[in-house]
């Protein structure tokens, strides 16, 4: 059995198992169309700054709340191998002929498909709000981020977790890169209004990569090329983070 | 052919805990092996090496005539292993268990389903089937843990410690499964327990194991019969117990004295002749005697005979 089908059983394994957890949908769904109505409200005026680029925040927003959903779905994707880890299901899993790649990817690709469907709903509900996000290349550019953020932070976390293997740390480690790093982007705010110390330091920022691709084709003059650029980096980010996740996989199982 | 071959394994966790020190033995194809011994004494670490999940720092093992170092894939597609922290995915029900268990397995779709109702029917889960592992028993979701390690149909079967946990009633229903099933399947059992009536109950035969070794192996009745005699139990009232074992050690018949406690432990040729003998040598000593027992050799006094040390008490030591 190829390592893509092992991947993908184990993907569904935990896909299934979510979807038994009403207030966990719930959470999903409720919590991404929150953020879009409070910070719509919040910074409603924002737009009249000169410099913003756009007049209307909602479509400078949708894309943003699309990323920062995904980037913390991702942060937070490694509780789930740590329960497996805890209740001797991985171990079950080790016992078994299965590729140890198939295990780490299932769950990467698990955070990415939920992350994918969040942005897709926040897209429809943004519409409704009057964003129109630049049509359907635009859609196709925000979910694509949104599917690499998630799956790329998703490795970060998996990795942390398999390292630290303990609930509480992997929730301060989570909490310790999120903010900063959603602050050190143009995730909410117009990026010429931010500092330009930080507007340097926000271009090694995963998060600003993908905040960059996915507004590219909302707002006005939009730069194919650059847009690329970023989706080209957040995929190296992907590979990088996948790597250390199964690097962390094996630095678990030598402590066996 | 054996199905097992153990030869000298050890394992040192961090740099000070010697969990296997040269640990030896070998299972013929078919037969059910009990490891026997107290918490602690590396039963659990020889399965997980054998199982693949770790690796020893020296020694070798083949299991299914594959080596456990280099040839670690066949030895997964060769084995069934039941973890002793179970291991089932609890937001799953028993059935998807199952499933999943045997496509990780490479177990074909069709297959897989009638593998999966045939276990199910054979561990009386048929009517919880459907059911999420979590409302599960304790000693359902073991039945489901054994019957997951077989899905695959393999030839040797690991069980860590397959009843701790259990209720006696749970336990004894586990072992009537044990037993029929390893009659109806072709399969060796590798079993490690620290319970010896299950060793001596389940295993065809048993190696007892302390301290990261083998001391002693064979069947249980051999183990056993190699004992001569009846072992005395006597509790005394105070602490004496030094002078109290010097004096039962000079009676007639009397092979073997160790004690524990406020307990004399005696290896004697006949029970109910030595009994007055030994009560009448400590009473003119002065020793007051609390309770005396008598009981035919059990595998508590083969470990006792071979370690020098109390099953129970070495078996708490850990815990």
């Amino acid at each position: 059995m190829s390592i893509l089908s092992q991947t993908v059983i184990l993907c569904v394994r935990v896909l299934r198992n979510l979807s038994r957890q009403p207030i966990w949908i719930a959470v999903m769904i409720v919590q991404p169309m929150f953020w879009l109505i409070l910070y719509s409200q919040l910074f409603r005026r924002i737009t009249e700054l000169p410099g913003f680029g756009t007049t209307s925040y909602i479509d400078y927003l949708t894309p943003g709340v699309a990323i920062m959903t995904a980037f913390f779905s991702g942060s937070w994707a490694g509780m789930g191998m740590i329960e497996d880890l805890d209740r001797g299901v991985l171990e079950r899993f080790l016992a078994t002929p299965v590729s140890r790649a198939a295990i780490v990817f299932g769950r990467i690709l698990q955070a990415a498909i939920v992350a994918t469907l969040q942005a897709l709903l926040i897209l429809l509900v943004g519409l409704l709000l009057g964003a129109t996000n630049g049509g359907i290349a635009g859609w196709i550019v925000i979910l694509l981020a949104a599917f690499l953020t998630a799956a790329g932070f998703s490795g970060l976390s998996h990795g942390i977790a398999l390292r630290t293997r303990q609930e509480a740390s992997m929730i301060a480690v989570a909490q310790f890169i999120s903010l900063p790093l959603l602050f050190f982007s143009s995730l909410l705010i117009a990026r010429t209004l931010i500092p330009p110390w930080m507007q340097s330091l926000s271009l090694l920022n995963p998060v600003e990569w993908a905040v960059r691709a996915a507004r590219g084709e909302a707002l006005p003059g939009t730069d194919w090329g650059e847009m690329g650029a970023f989706l080209l980096l957040l995929g190296c980010f992907l590979a990088l983070t996948t790597t250390f996740a199964t690097r962390s996989f094996r630095s678990y199982q030598r402590t066996l | 052919m054996d199905a097992i071959v153990v030869d000298g394994l050890e394992k040192t966790y961090g740099r000070t805990v010697r969990a296997l020190d040269g640990i030896r033995f070998a299972v013929a194809e078919g037969e059910i092996f009990g490891l026997l011994g107290p918490n602690g004494a590396g039963k659990s670490t020889t399965v997980r090496i054998l199982a693949t999940l770790t690796r020893a720092d020296a020694g070798r093992a083949t299991v299914a005539g594959h080596d456990v170092r280099s040839e670690a894939g066949a030895v997964r597609r060769a084995i069934g292993y039941v973890p002793q922290a179970s291991g089932v995915d609890r937001e799953a029900t028993g059935r998807e268990n199952l499933v999943l268990q045997g496509r990780l397995q490479g177990m074909r779709g069709h297959d897989i389903e009638g593998r999966a109702a045939d276990l199910l029917e054979t561990f009386g889960l048929s009517d919880r089937a459907n059911a999420l592992v979590r409302t599960y028993s304790g000693g359902m979701k073991r039945r489901l843990d054994v019957a997951m390690g077989l899905v695959h149909r393999p030839g040797v079967l690991f069980l860590d410690e397959p009843t701790t946990g259990l209720d006696p009633e749970a336990r004894a229903a586990m072992w009537e499964e044990l037993e029929s099933l390893a009659a109806a399947e072709q399969l060796t059992i590798l079993l490690t327990t620290h319970y010896l009536e299950e060793a001596d109950r389940l295993a065809h035969r048993v190696a007892i194991v302390s301290r990261g070794k083998v001391v002693v192996a064979g069947t249980p009745e051999a183990l056993k019969r190699e004992l001569r005699g009846d072992s005395v139990t006597v509790e005394l009232d105070g602490a004496e117990t030094g002078r109290a074992a010097e004096i039962a050690r000079g009676i007639e018949g009397v092979h073997e004295v160790t004690t524990d406690g406020r307990r004399l432990h005696l290896r004697v040729a006949h029970g109910a002749q030595a009994v007055p003998m030994i009560l009448t040598a400590l009473d003119a000593s002065g020793a007051g005697v609390h309770a005396v027992t008598v009981a035919r050799p059990s595998l508590d006094d083969v470990y006792l005979h071979h370690t020098g040390r109390d099953f129970r008490a070495d078996d708490g030591e850990v815990r």
